[in-house]
């Protein structure tokens, strides 16, 4: 008789019209499936073949970085990108940010009943792609799943784990007097891509999101320059919450010039429409990066010769200031600051 | 973008500053007042001040309609959304302005409240043709820039036959507010308030016209020279007031002339004639009971007045006590006169309404320039 | 007061309604204020109407203005 025991015929999802039920969440046949036919055939990889609770893998040496971050985005398919690909991208920046190399993430889902299996497909086989593309894989995971109106169709976690080569030591308080600060590209993609969606406040615009792992750029700026100082990616309050931020850890203040911080032409007409400054829109694809005045132009050059850091731009400098003011030459010639952002920036009238 | 780069141009920038330096009398000074938030905001944005000569200062009058609008009708509204549980259609400034017992209409959307974010009063019209069964009642706060769209909403539900759509209005008149300025004693009878002359609001002047600020020019004799928004027509602007000052001359002038006419949009005149009448007085903040200064909606069409269809009371709620608000609206007082600025009073806890609007003269001066307050400190 | 902007008229939309561009941005927004637009003429646009068209001759006039290095009055010395 042959061992094997064959298992009783199950349906398989309905990703055309079927919704997420309670029953996906607990632990039983339905998770299992949903485990089954969506996340391990989409995110497919050697750990998540084994089925079990946890990944295991060996450590290389140096030291590790964990790093994690929640994603609510809404809408979740945006022009140019979708939760799960901001979910992907967002963790491995953070990894990124302090010069490692991304190895592995982890990725929870909580899911709200009744949300369309069709949505959560395009969602996961797009974070699939972008891990894919990153060569980082998900290599566990979570799924729970929360009643009608107690979720916003999907809440996402991802947590990276990466190891940070020897003689890198980047930090948010190591910015000096003289340093240079360079932008990698063009801000306020992202926020004004989700902007352009929101009801009541829609306008079309061929304006894309920006999101985009950065953890290979990253790695050709350490290469050239191994010594940089700070690295952080500007994301919820836009390039002037990154610089403040920077400013107050590392005890110093920076003068920036405003015709030197690269815009598309479309984000600033956007925000010109909204009364927004698009140095506080979102960005998730674009990095400041801090470095010693004879470094610049090397470190420039290096970020330039990569595809996402092709219109990188030395925007300012940091200098000695005991306040901490990130302050702006305007391109109409008078100085201002560059304060924190007070609450969410909302679009005026006035 | 085009006619809105060209007059932020930097180069042109120096050649005007270098005019005005050139054609000031270094013996006196001269006080310009602008009382449009737009300008406000351009000043301290562009960083105007400092390209112009130490003998020349602008100082922000009450141009701010967020910042003018009383404690107790920011009340209104939030009962109006708690209480009475309406969809409130308003536009983002009013949503973090602090009420009474630490509400604001933000903090009562948190709280369940159904208040809603629109960018046109056209908006709140399609969210009452969509809720049938709600009562949507149109937040309406601006001068008279913002006041037209008001009016097409209003005749727009009249037109549909919209039963369950209502404007709280609190429409506010600039030339009231230049009045309350130039009547108050320390510029009229005292002399404390050195004016020389006012920049002209550049929207407002698109729908009202230069017409109106004639009267102003003749009964005080202060020049008045409308400017457009851009900080290169400001610099303008600035620059015919100090020539009109050297020359002696109290008369009004259009920098703008590229949207503003002697009559103005008579178009849009006409509607708000047709929709609002004018209160005969009503509570500006920081500056009081202002007569004829603001506007109600005619009984004609009294069935789409919030004020009416809810009984709306109004309560005055004062500011607090050491709030200077009221004399910097005047140009009595700079922000850092302000025991509470910086300090108690920031964006993020606003106290008095010149810091609650990003235009108010506080929050501009706070979000824009204060370090130069430091530096001065520091010497 | 009020943030409004310069756009260009790009469709004509029924009910008094035009599609305006600025930099590639579009925007419906409503004509019901003003008389006699027509695609390609500017506007400036506020809470989503059309409060005025932008006078081009008039635009030009006063940034030749701004860039007069000296006062424009006939017979008055330097």
């Amino acid at each position: 008789m042959t061992g094997s025991v064959k298992k009783g015929y199950v349906r398989p999802l309905d990703f055309k019209h079927g919704r997420v039920e309670l029953s996906h969440g607990s632990g039983g046949k339905a998770m299992a499936q949903l485990i089954d036919e969506l996340f391990l055939r989409s995110l497919d990889n050697e750990w998540l073949r084994q089925l079990n609770d946890q990944a295991c893998f060996a450590v290389p040496r140096g030291r590790m970085v964990l790093a994690t971050d929640s994603h609510v985005v809404s809408p979740l398919f945006f022009p140019g990108g979708d939760i799960g690909c901001l979910a992907v991208h967002g963790t491995i920046n953070d990894v990124a940010m302090s010069g490692a190399h991304p190895l592995y993430l982890a990725a929870s889902f909580i899911l709200e009943e009744g949300f369309a299996l069709a949505d959560l497909k395009r969602v996961v086989e797009s974070m699939a792609e972008a891990a894919l593309h990153a060569g980082v894989p998900v290599v566990t995971g979570d799924t729970k799943v929360v009643e009608r109106g107690k979720g916003d169709g999907v809440f996402i976690t991802t947590t990276g784990v990466g190891i940070v080569p020897a003689g890198v030591d980047i930090s948010v308080d190591r910015a000096r007097p003289g340093d240079k600060i360079i932008a990698s590209g063009t801000i306020g993609d992202h926020g004004v891509a989700i902007l352009s969606l929101r009801e009541n406040l829609s306008f079309a615009t061929t304006v894309q999101s920006d999101t985009a792992a950065l953890h290979r750029l990253v790695a050709a700026m350490v290469e050239a320059v191994p010594g940089i100082h700070c690295l952080r990616d500007p994301t919820r309050g836009g390039l002037a919450t990154t610089l403040n931020e920077i400013a107050e850890q590392s005890g110093v203040g920076m003068l920036i010039s405003e015709q030197c911080v690269p815009i598309r032409p479309e984000v600033s007409a956007a925000c010109e429409f909204l009364g927004l400054d698009p140095l506080y829109v979102a960005n998730e694809g674009k990095l400041v990066a801090i470095c010693a005045p004879e470094d610049a132009q090397r470190l420039l050059e290096a970020m330039r010769r990569h595809p996402l850091g092709r219109q990188a731009e030395i925007i300012g400098e940091v200098q000695d200031d005991v306040h901490h003011f990130v302050q702006m030459e305007t391109a109409f010639g008078g100085r201002r600051i560059v304060d924190w952002l007070t609450g969410e920036q909302l679009p005026r009238i006035c | 973008m085009k006619y809105i780069d060209e007059f932020r141009d930097g180069k042109l920038a120096r050649v005007l500053a270098a005019n005005i330096a050139r054609e000031v009398r270094c013996e006196r000074s001269y006080r310009f007042m602008e009382f449009c938030g737009g300008h406000t905001h351009a000043i301290s944005r562009y960083g105007i001040q400092d390209l112009l000569p130490g003998n020349v200062r602008l100082i922000h009058g009450p141009g701010c309609p967020v910042c003018v609008l009383p404690i107790g009708r920011i009340d209104n509204a939030i009962e109006l959304a708690c209480g009475r549980g309406v969809v409130l259609c308003t536009y983002a400034d009013t949503l973090r302005v602090p009420a009474s017992q630490h509400m604001s209409l933000l903090k009562a959307k948190a709280s369940g409240a159904d208040i809603r974010m629109i960018y046109s009063s056209l908006d709140a019209i399609r969210i009452a043709t969509e809720n049938p069964g709600a009562q949507v009642v149109f937040f309406a706060i601006g001068f008279e820039t913002t006041t037209p769209p008001t009016a097409v909403a209003v005749q727009r539900a009249e037109a549909l036959e919209l039963g369950n759509f209502s404007v709280f209005c609190n429409h506010v008149l600039t030339p009231s507010a230049i009045a309350n300025i130039l009547e108050s004693p320390q510029v009229r009878s005292l002399g404390a308030v050195q004016l020389d002359g006012f920049i002209g609001p550049a929207h407002v002047s698109t729908v009202i016209g230069s017409r109106p600020y004639e009267y102003f020019a003749q009964e005080y004799a202060k020049p008045v020279v409308i400017a457009g928004f851009e900080p290169l027509d400001v610099m303008q602007a600035i620059l015919m007031l100090v020539r009109q000052v050297n020359d002696g001359r109290a008369e009004v002038e259009n920098e703008f002339s590229r949207a503003v006419t002697r009559e103005g949009n008579l178009k849009a005149q006409a509607l708000v004639a047709e929709v609002f009448a004018l209160r005969r007085s009503f509570e500006w903040r920081g500056l009081g009971e202002v007569p004829y200064s603001a506007l109600r909606i005619k009984s004609r069409y009294s069935r789409f007045d919030a004020e009416v269809r809810f009984g709306i009371e109004y309560r005055s709620v004062p500011d607090a006590k050491s709030c200077e608000c009221g004399a910097i609206l005047r140009g009595v007082k700079q922000p850092r006169d302000c025991k509470l600025f910086g300090t108690v009073c920031t964006p993020e806890t606003p106290i008095g309404s010149c810091m609650v609007s990003s235009e108010g003269a506080c929050a501009a001066h706070y979000t824009y320039g204060r370090f130069k307050d430091v530096e001065v400190v520091a010497g | 007061m009020c943030l409004a902007i310069p756009a260009q008229v790009v469709t004509l939309l029924p009910d008094e309604m035009a599609t305006v561009e600025l930099s590639g941005v579009r925007k419906e927004i409503s004509l019901a204020l003003v008389d006699g637009i027509e695609v390609g003429d500017y506007v400036i646009v506020h809470v989503g109407y059309a409060l005025q068209k932008l006078d081009p001759a008039e635009a030009e006039r006063t940034l030749q203005l701004f860039a007069q290095m000296e006062r424009p009055s006939a017979g008055d010395a330097a």
